[in-house]
């Protein structure tokens, strides 16, 4: 059975004809040609797949693209503006607390959902929100630290900034 | 004239943009037009005959364009033994090996046509307990193992589950027990355990109508790949192509050849259809390379003066029911068996057993961590019934200049004794004798532990490397390499290496994706071996190109090539600096004044290949240079101990290693704190649990842990000894792997100093903890 479904995919609208077990990954994925989420486990253990569903990190693994009718869904493909690279994307590479690569977009996501509804985190509220994104080469002090100078530049900025 | 623009820099990532954009492509981001899609039937038992497979209504289910089995492809192959198909033939030997593989025109049709695959098994009796597995009338795993083709460094007994039984004979150790005061020996355990990539094992595979197979793939070893699978289907070298993009971390896992073959004879079957095998998380735990098991019997001499005098090594490898890689692990462990000290007579035993098992392979450290393992708690534990201090033991034994190790190598100046007192001043350590004692009513107790390391490149003694410097028109520059880039920072590094060797900026280096068509030769990107060996290479292609430019720089001012110099992508006169220009307008040729042509395109070219190894003598292992270099490190840890639940949490670590010459400190210090953790999650977390049939019962992240952004330590302090390796680049050698070998036996040194307990079988979980807990304060009351 197909489905007509209708959301935003990083602020452009998107309509497409899916089945009823189509995950939003695969959506993505494969119809969207959005390959920045990963598939690492595809039972929601890793995190590689994240991306923001109305503002809230979602493993796409575990969710059906009917599911997100009507939804904002935003990927790593969609932060930033034009070739400026969104502050926690830059962040990460100025912190060399990438290696492979592969669980970056995820951790991204979880991050920029973090700061999205608490822009002043603690290093605990952190490390909880990035305890679903497993990384096996950084040992994540690293990300961490990276997510947490994001926060401590946002306050500074946010003063003169008009977004 | 040595340049050091580059050295020492911890210049930016060159591939850290297209990383967190989500930009960069791994093998399971391709597409294809026409692309199909493959499964995989998978054995349900460990050990069985097929009796019978019928797959006629799998390939009459409408999308399915072929099903193949193991007599379609009954090649065996291997790296070092070829011991092994892409699918079983005739018999399984593990609970997961492939039996049948569809590719169909998408994957649910696939999943479909699996379940019309019937299959009839008679089990026989698995070969899962190591310690029947060497018996002898023991069930054979291959009984013809005997007529397999193997490495000339590789000694099977035939008739036996034994494929390779590696020794050192070093001094008289009948002598050497004989003058010890004291005798020491221990059993120690390492589990299988997963490398779990966060990447499984993907990869397309094509065969055309030119008959040429191209495999896309997620792989270490793209040109190990296609040695290997040419020579297993018998085709000449240049039909087959590997391409790799980006590998989401391969620690070993993705070295050599995997899953990858499983393609073939379907590929093969579908002239001209591109075809996709992405693994299941399942699939990846259990049906790529694992770590193989190890059970040890170390048995050490020593004098009251702490001085060894002898050590007796036996080690028995859990290794699976395909050796072909894991038959180099045992080597490795044996020949590197003395560790990092000076031990005058020895004896190591190290025995590759088949069980029916998971496929062991390589996993970063190569048998070290293993030996490790055992090797550096045993020093610990001897220190203490010494009433010693374990690092002043330590400083007994070892390798200093003019030492011998296992093969009997004469060490010239090794780096372990600057690396373990620096260890042991970052993490502060204070003499410590005797068992911890918890005392009455004490909730939490903090403890350090040292562990000091050593291996070397496992390789072949030839294991070659090779380097293509192409200048381009606007002054960039292409670095072909077949070294490839699994996180560790290698694009970077030998980047570094090239800008630094030419003159041209970092930023205008672009290494090329690798592709056995184009790409210049490197045996594998394994062996913590691609700084030292590559390095070198890029450092003779870029002399190589240099040269030329300065010839072209020549030319163009009219002056002798002694007056001309390249520094930051511009080709300038010594004698007259402001005569300058930027390199890009010569690396086509030069145009004189009369429009005539010199020169041309400058291409440089450089290859390596470590000089002087020598195979070691197949009944001592003893060799004057059995390997390339040595790596050495230490590491300590201080951990703080749950009593009542027996949780071990690692608060802070100290890590120092001789790398020889620090080319990226940003690089290398990441390598070392992404290994140290992945030695806590290894040491505390990880292991493979199998059924009393062989079934894998923990293949998900749910149920074999690794660790989360919660497990890691406080604090991670790292630092490097720099004593200059003879021919590494600038003096470097490699610390890939090196990093999380030191840390598991160093936290259960912690635990003895905190608690007075020893768990001798990895992982140290809070459940065994617990228990060894219990058993000693049950032992003090009574």
């Amino acid at each position: 059975m197909t489905h007509r479904i209708e959301m935003t995919v990083n602020g452009e609208p998107v309509r497409a004809e899916v089945s009823s077990q189509m995950r939003l990954l695969d959506f993505l994925r494969e119809e969207l040609d959005l390959t920045g989420a990963k598939e690492g486990c595809g039972k929601g253990e890793c995190g590689a797949c994240t991306v923001l569903v109305d503002g809230e990190p979602v493993n796409s693994c575990l969710m059906l693209a009917v599911e997100a009718n009507g939804k904002e869904v935003l990927t790593v493909e969609g932060l930033g503006e034009g070739d400026r690279l969104d502050s926690i994307q830059q962040s990460i590479i100025d912190n060399s607390a990438l290696q492979c690569g592969y669980c970056t977009p995820g951790i991204v996501m979880s991050a920029k959902g973090l700061l999205l509804r608490n822009p002043n985190p603690t290093r605990d509220e952190v490390v909880e929100a990035i305890s679903g994104n497993l990384c096996r080469c950084t040992g994540y002090a690293r990300v961490i630290d990276a997510i947490m100078q994001v926060s401590a530049s946002s306050d500074s900025q946010e003063e003169g900034s008009e977004r | 004239m040595a340049r050091e623009d580059y050295l020492g820099v911890g210049v930016i990532r060159n591939d850290a943009v297209e990383k967190v954009t989500g930009a960069a492509r791994y093998a399971g981001d391709l597409k294809f037009p026409g692309m199909l899609f493959a499964k995989l039937l998978r054995s349900e038992y460990a050990h069985a005959h097929i009796v019978r497979i019928d797959t006629r209504k799998a390939q009459e289910l409408p999308g399915v364009k072929a099903v193949v089995t193991g007599k379609d492809f009954p090649n065996r192959m291997g790296l070092y033994l070829k011991d092994r198909t892409p699918y079983a033939v005739d018999k399984v030997r593990y609970y997961g090996e492939p039996v049948a593989g569809v590719a169909a025109e998408s994957l649910e049709i696939a999943e479909e046509a699996l379940r019309l695959i019937e299959v009839e098994y008679e089990e026989l009796p698995p070969v899962l307990d190591l310690r029947e597995a060497i018996k002898p009338g023991a069930c054979l795993v291959h009984p013809d193992l005997h007529t397999y083709e193997i490495g000339a460094a590789f000694f099977p007994i035939p008739n036996t589950n034994i494929s390779n039984h590696f020794r050192i004979r070093k001094g008289d150790i009948e002598k050497g027990f004989a003058e010890a005061d004291l005798i020491f020996e221990r059993e120690y355990y390492v589990p299988h355990i997963q490398h779990s990539p966060i990447e499984p094992h993907a990869a397309i595979a094509l065969y055309d109508r030119n008959d040429k197979l191209t495999i896309w793939a997620s792989s270490q070893s793209p040109f190990a790949m296609r040695n290997i699978l040419s020579h297993s289907l018998g085709f000449p070298m240049n039909k087959v192509r590997v391409i790799g993009p980006y590998v989401g971390g391969g620690f070993g896992g993705k070295a050599g050849l995997n899953v990858e073959a499983t393609l073939v004879p379907l590929a093969m079957k579908c002239r001209n259809a591109p075809i996709k095998l992405v693994c299941t998380r399942e699939e990846e735990f259990r049906d790529t390379f694992v770590r193989q098991g190890m059970l040890c019997r170390l048995k050490t001499g020593v004098k009251h003066d702490g001085r060894f005098t002898a050590q007796e090594f036996e080690m028995y490898w859990d290794a699976g029911a395909y050796t072909e890689y894991g038959v180099n692990v045992t080597r490795a462990a044996g020949y590197s068996s003395s560790g990092v000290y000076d031990i005058p007579n020895m004896k190591t035993d190290s025995y590759c057993v088949y069980t029916n098992k998971p496929v062991g392979g390589p996993l970063r450290g190569f048998g070290h961590s293993e030996n490790h393992w055992a090797m550096e708690q045993h020093i610990d534990q001897i220190a203490h019934e010494l009433g010693m201090d374990p690092v002043e033991l330590r400083r007994i034994n070892l390798q200093r200049d003019g030492s011998t190790n296992a093969t009997g190598q004469v060490l010239r100046n090794p780096g372990i004794e600057q690396c373990l007192e620096r260890t042991a001043e970052l993490i502060g350590w204070q003499e410590v004798s005797g068992p911890g004692v918890i005392e009455p009513g004490v909730k939490k107790v903090r403890a350090k532990g040292i562990a000091c390391m050593t291996k070397a490149p496992a390789m072949p003694n030839d294991a070659a490397s090779s380097a293509i410097v192409k200048l381009n028109d606007d002054g960039t520059v292409y670095l072909s390499i077949g070294a490839q880039e699994l996180g560790q920072g290698s694009f970077t590094v030998l980047a570094q290496i090239l800008a630094n060797e030419l003159g041209v900026r970092y930023e205008d280096v672009r290494v090329q994706p690798i592709d056995t068509d184009f790409s210049a030769y490197e045996w594998q990107t394994v062996a913590s071996r691609i700084t030292y060996s590559c390095g070198r290479a890029v450092i003779a292609a870029a002399k190589d190109a240099r040269r030329q430019v300065l010839g072209h720089g020549a030319k163009y001012f009219g002056v002798p090539v002694e007056d001309i110099d390249i520094a930051e992508s511009k080709v300038f006169v010594k004698s007259d600096p402001k005569r300058s220009v930027h390199i890009g307008t010569l690396s086509l040729g030069v145009t004189l004044p009369d429009f005539s042509g010199y020169g041309g395109p400058v291409i440089g070219r450089g290859t390596f290949i470590p000089e002087g190894i020598t195979a070691m003598n197949p009944e001592t292992g003893q060799s004057e240079k059995p390997v390339a270099n040595w790596t050495y490190g230490a590491q300590a840890v201080e951990i703080e101990l749950d009593v009542e639940t027996g949780k071990i949490r690692v608060l802070k670590v100290a890590a120092v290693y001789d790398a020889g010459r620090v080319i990226n400190p940003v690089t290398a210090k990441t390598q070392v704190e992404g290994g140290v953790v992945q030695g806590i999650s290894i040491g505390l977390l990880e292991e493979m649990k199998f059924s009393e049939q062989g079934k894998l019962l923990n293949p998900s992240y749910i149920d074999y842990k690794i660790s989360t952004a919660a497990d890691i330590p406080d604090e991670l302090l790292v630092d490097f000894v720099e004593v200059p390796q003879e021919d590494g680049p600038y003096g470097a050698r490699g610390i890939g792997e090196h990093v999380m070998v030191p840390t598991p036996p160093a936290i259960a040194n912690a635990l003895y100093h905190a608690a007075g307990i020893r768990v001798r079988t990895l992982p140290m979980t809070s459940e065994k903890v617990y228990w060894a807990l219990k058993e000693r304060a049950s032992a003090s009351l009574r």
